[in-house]
């Protein structure tokens, strides 16, 4: 049986090969197509979604968007691992 | 008319034709043959519509799609139209070889029903012997192709008792998702409401369970639960609104709200064959019907859970009022709702009947079957 992945500063997120992260033109908008699912990520997911390339941490997504967002890195950190964790669960982010 | 966002998603159901003959099946009790199904080149221009309207997924479904010769085809074309694409099956007929060719053709999720954990009672269940054995190579072939795998078991009375190790078995085949659903009754599952509908007490285990190994899998297995109307204080929001977020084309080229809108009569459903498939959705009397929330009844109009629920279902309120657009039952507001949880407190334990199982021929009313519903 698999383990639950827990997602750290040193994790490196990305996407599973079948969860697509586009741009929707009819919508005009971001959205994430997994199974049975479709997320509609707010400007703030979509920055961190952005970032996760499976090849920057955790640690490194936060830096980049403390600095663009002018914003606290260990607040910044925290709310990125918070959303991973929870699309991690859900199965549309792996580590 | 008010604007219509675009739609989500798309059931195509490929085939009535399928190996099982599950006793609560979706399908309409009155099957489409072979002959009356859409040929490879409409299919492919639905699928075309559908990407060019929004739609964003296409559920490949049945009866049982892999009895589509031309699957792989239709796979391929709707991939390449951007569509994400998930393969219903009850995995009867699936081999290595489809299992690898569906995957190189672009499919991106499959859909494997399971009708329990055993053999025994999931083989007399789904009316097909050596069908669960089939179904878990089939579920190792999905794995083996590198595809994620939902597992989706249909619950009732006669397979409550089996929740527990039904979710050992999806840990066990590797599935990242597991559904749980408990029976919609129209079709041929109110047809089998006897035996099918469950205790109050097995149905509070069956939340229990759930709800614990939600807890205990987080992380390693998703479970979604879908609850029964008959128990329910309130309705579901089935298909997420009339004409809100869903289409189903049948196998002849319907195009439908839900795929058990056909039950409703007088209702007229326009084909593919004849209109485009974004004309039908924005404009079709049978998608105006009941959109949004200005056909709805008092007290459903005024209520505020009117845009959370969008009136329930509307197929099941035919079948249990006699009037589609009355309040749907499953609410404790509607007049029918303490008809319904008697129906359900009665039913659930007396001794229940054999099934009729869903195949040609077994039509309630016709062949001598009348009377059995």
């Amino acid at each position: 049986m698999s383990q639950r992945r827990i997602v750290v500063s040193d994790s490196v997120p990305r996407f599973p090969r079948h969860v697509q992260f586009r741009f929707d033109e009819t919508r005009g908008r971001w959205i994430v197509l997994a199974p049975e699912r479709v997320l509609f990520p707010d400007e703030i997911a979509v920055a961190i979604l952005q970032r996760c390339d499976g090849a920057a941490t955790v640690r490194e997504i936060a830096s980049a968007l403390a600095r663009e967002f002018r914003a606290p890195v260990d607040t910044v950190r925290d709310d990125v691992i918070d959303m991973l964790q929870t699309l991690a669960d859900k199965g549309v982010i792996a580590t | 008319m008010s604007a219509v966002g675009a739609p989500l998603a798309l059931l195509a159901e490929l085939t009535h034709r399928c190996p099982l003959q599950c006793p609560y099946c979706s399908n309409p009790l009155e099957l489409a043959r072979a002959s009356d199904e859409l040929p490879t080149a409409a299919w492919q221009s639905v699928f075309e519509q559908a990407a060019a309207m929004g739609i964003l997924q296409v559920h490949l479904s049945g009866g049982e799609p892999t009895g589509r010769k031309d699957l792989d085809v239709l796979i391929a074309h709707a991939a390449s139209q951007g569509l994400y694409t998930n393969l219903i099956t009850s995995g009867a007929m699936i081999d290595q070889a489809r299992m690898e060719s569906m995957a190189a053709a672009g499919l991106h999720h499959v859909q494997l029903s399971f009708q329990d954990h055993e053999a025994g009672n999931a083989d007399r269940i789904g009316g097909l012997r050596g069908g669960h054995e089939r179904k878990r190579a089939a579920a190792r072939h999905v794995r083996r192709a590198g595809l994620p795998l939902t597992l989706n078991t249909v619950v009732h009375r006669q397979n409550l008792a089996g929740l527990e190790p039904l979710i050992e078995l999806a840990l066990a085949l590797g599935a990242e998702r597991l559904e749980i659903a408990h029976v919609q009754y129209h079709g041929w599952a109110l047809c089998n409401r006897k035996a099918l509908m469950p205790t109050r007490a097995q149905l509070e285990r069956a939340n229990a369970t759930v709800t614990a190994a939600r807890e205990r899998l987080r992380g390693v297995l998703a479970i979604d639960y879908v609850v029964p109307d008959y128990y329910a204080r309130r309705p579901k929001a089935c298909m997420g609104g009339w004409g809100r977020r869903f289409l189903t084309v049948t196998p002849a080229g319907r195009v439908l709200p839900c795929h058990a809108a056909e039950t409703i009569p007088g209702m007229q459903f326009e084909s593919v064959k004849e209109r485009p498939l974004a004309a039908i959705w924005a404009q079709s009397e049978a998608f105006q019907r009941f959109r949004g929330t200005g056909w709805m009844p008092e007290p459903c109009r005024s209520c505020e859970q009117r845009e959370i629920d969008w009136g329930g279902c509307r197929c099941q309120t035919l079948a249990l009022t006699g009037d589609a657009a009355a309040t749907d039952p499953a609410c404790e507001l509607s007049p029918y709702h303490r008809r319904l949880v008697a129906i359900a407190e009665t039913e659930s334990v007396a001794e229940p009947p054999a099934f009729v199982y869903r195949r040609h021929g077994n039509t309630p009313g016709e062949g001598g079957k009348a009377g059995l519903c």
